[in-house]
């Protein structure tokens, strides 16, 4: 086991207080031990980081643009590989949701495709954060976003989430995991797994974002809980394309959970939405379902 | 020297192969592909030890040679046309981060409407990207043109990205005879790649930070002092390549009978070929006509053109390309080189999406330049218009 003492993302960076991600991260780095090269697309993490000439990297990182993290990352993978520095040091991408499930997706598909050993990590905060809380392919349905607003004849984002974990274990990925900051212990372990898997691994990171979702920062811990506590956010692991663990939970409804964020709010105000309610319940029922996280 | 007659493709492949690449990555587009697929075969046959990425995109090819150059590899890539535009944003970005990376062009029109043969748009439209340029006019050039642009883009008082662009169909498929130097001459003038920093574990960087107000203008300003400083490195390197090698490419710009020309044709690539031969003749019947070859188009050679054109009476440009609503990009740039010289600069857009320029054509444009008639479209068909 990694040596869960050490930091390496260190303090002082410039994320909002409560940020669900860099807390993700500084847990990340201590799932993936210090010999590691970290490439991070545009995004929150990115510009919260490494605002020139500061980091608050201690291990080697490189930001290149938003969309090309999986092939910046395929290209130092061969590079090591060439060099001969393969396994002694190891690759990991840490984007955002924005960056992995819409705009990234070209360069990623065709990293796990041809199978470059490296690790991706999505820190899933449900929408484009660093420019101002825009809808992604992440963003959950009915989620108020400032391009999904809800209105008159909205009840905000009218989509569910792209289900890209799913996607990526089609590609033939050898380790493919869901987890959530706010299950620390979790999540460090499946990094450790993911980074000690040769092949293309993915892990998708709930990371509750105060800012964007509408709750007090203090809370961003509880929030992803009730996430994972009502179906909405299944935490489970994908081995050689088959289904290897889901974290068993007594459910709860999911009106709690919404209820405690800003951008569901148009749900409860001025009356209950029972029938987009229950639309949302239907998703948690089916995620319940598909992985089998109900304790009987 | 020996010389051996082929592709031009080919002989790029095997050019590329000497420079021993650690990874290779590209994506496939016409005219480019026998280029890859030689080194494709090359490596198949381990006759280079690198690590070659079929990617699904030209966007993937050049942001998989960011990543491996950064991490401390020598890398190639190449391409053309609307591989070139995919790439658009990873161009200028490979040359923000100050990558040597060496990439070849084989030049093609830009569509719409589709076109896969030759014109220079395609290279043109990134001369803002803050890329080196250099053009060839045959094969021979091309490959030593790729030697001497790792040569360069690797000087830790340069680092920067290199385009070696030659013309598509015109250059890229047709046999020649050419040089293909031995490795180990390769290897003496080049060296193994020696990076100025890389990702590495044992000395944490941060790479690709992003830059405030108070940062950027400060980086854009070095950037462009260091694609200026290259014209002492083309010189100096151009130099030491013609003693081992025999062919000297010190000159940024090479004149072809023009010391005592009365009308100077500047143009780049292929077309130039063309163009020594039409002065050729046009000298037989004692008309006094000269070429300016520019081979490398960023940095800007503007002093040595303004210096090896001050004698002229008229100045004819060949744009295999156009800045739609404004000029030919290597007239404007020749006239900017030119001002305050008085000469008359006429521009002459020809060639476009691969029609065809013969030597009349360069005959009768040095006939419109003397009668003052230019900054046109050469070669209109008036019947489609």
């Amino acid at each position: 086991m990694v040596d869960r003492t050490i930091e390496n993302f260190d303090c002082g960076h410039r994320a909002c207080g409560g940020c669900g991600a860099s807390s993700a991260v500084r847990m990340i780095l201590k799932g993936t031990g210090g010999n590691t090269i970290v490439v991070s697309p545009t995004g929150c993490l990115e510009v919260f980081s490494t605002p020139y000439p500061e980091t608050a990297w201690k291990i080697p990182w490189i930001h290149s643009l938003f969309e090309n993290a999986s092939a910046v990352a395929s290209g130092i993978e061969a590079a090591l590989k060439k060099q001969g520095r393969l396994g002694e040091e190891k690759v990991l991408v840490i984007g955002g949701d924005g960056a992995t499930v819409d705009i990234g997706m070209l360069c990623l598909s065709g990293a796990f495709e041809r199978g470059h050993d490296f690790t991706y990590i999505c820190y899933d905060n449900e929408a484009y954060m660093n420019t101002g809380i825009q809808r992604s392919g992440a963003t959950p349905y009915d989620a108020d976003t400032t391009t999904s607003p809800s209105g008159t004849c909205s009840y905000g984002n009218n989509r569910p989430k792209k289900d890209l974990p799913q996607i990526l274990a089609a590609h033939g990925s050898p380790y493919v995991a869901t987890t959530s900051m706010a299950y620390p212990m979790d999540l460090m372990k499946k990094v450790e797994k993911a980074m000690n898997t040769p092949g293309s691994c993915y892990i998708q990171v709930h990371t509750p974002c105060c800012t964007g979702w509408g709750f007090d920062g203090a809370k961003t811990m509880v929030i992803g809980r009730m996430a994972v506590e009502c179906g909405l956010w299944p935490c489970y692991d994908i081995v050689d394309g088959k289904l290897a663990s889901a974290k068993k939970i007594k459910r709860v409804p999911v009106d709690e959970y919404l209820k405690a964020q800003k951008r569901f709010r148009h749900l409860f105000k001025p009356t209950r939405n029972e029938a987009e309610l229950a639309k949302i319940q239907a998703i948690a029922d089916a995620n319940a379902a598909k992985y089998g996280i109900d304790i009987e | 020297m020996t010389l051996q007659i082929m592709e031009g493709s080919i002989a790029v492949a095997e050019t590329v192969r000497l420079c021993r690449p650690q990874v290779i990555s590209a994506y496939p587009i016409t005219p480019q592909t026998h280029i890859v697929e030689g080194l494709a075969s090359i490596v198949a046959d381990g006759r280079l030890d690198a690590e070659y990425i079929c990617v699904d995109s030209e966007f993937s090819a050049l942001s998989c040679c960011i990543g491996a150059s950064a991490a401390g590899s020598r890398v190639y890539s190449a391409t053309t046309s609307q591989g070139l535009a995919l790439m658009g944003e990873v161009v200028f970005n490979a040359a923000g981060m100050r990558l040597p990376i060496v990439m070849s062009i084989a030049n093609r029109a830009i569509g719409a409407p589709l076109s896969i043969w030759n014109d220079q748009q395609d290279s043109i439209m990134m001369r803002d990207s803050g890329w080196l340029q250099f053009y060839a006019e045959d094969n021979q050039e091309a490959v030593d043109l790729h030697i001497l642009a790792y040569k360069i883009c690797e000087d830790h008082d340069i680092l920067l990205p290199a385009f070696v662009c030659f013309d598509g169909f015109i250059l890229s498929h047709v046999f020649e005879p050419v040089d293909i130097p031995s490795s180990d001459e390769v290897d003496k003038f080049l060296g193994p790649f020696a990076p100025y920093q890389r990702l590495d574990v044992k000395d944490p960087i941060s790479f690709g930070m992003y830059a405030t107000p108070e940062y950027y203008l400060e980086f854009r300003y070095e950037h462009d002092l260091a694609v200026y400083r290259a014209a002492d490195a083309v010189s100096r390197y151009g130099k030491a390549f013609g003693e081992m090698f025999g062919r000297d490419y010190a000159a940024l710009v090479e004149g072809y009978k023009l010391e005592d020309a009365d009308v100077a044709i500047v143009a780049m690539g292929s077309i130039c070929g063309t163009t020594k031969d039409a002065i050729d003749e046009m000298r037989a019947e004692g008309k006094r006509v000269g070429l300016l070859k520019i081979r490398c188009f960023r940095p800007f050679p503007s002093t040595d053109i303004a210096k090896a054109l001050a004698h002229v009476n008229t100045i004819a440009v060949l744009d295999k390309n156009v800045s739609l609503g404004a000029k030919g990009a290597v007239a404007i740039e020749v006239k900017e080189a030119c001002y305050g010289s008085c000469i008359p600069v006429y521009d002459y857009i020809l060639g476009l999406g691969g029609r065809d320029v013969c030597k009349q054509d360069i005959k009768k444009i040095v006939e419109l330049a003397e009668k003052g008639t230019g900054d046109m479209f050469y070669g209109l068909r008036e019947e489609l218009l």
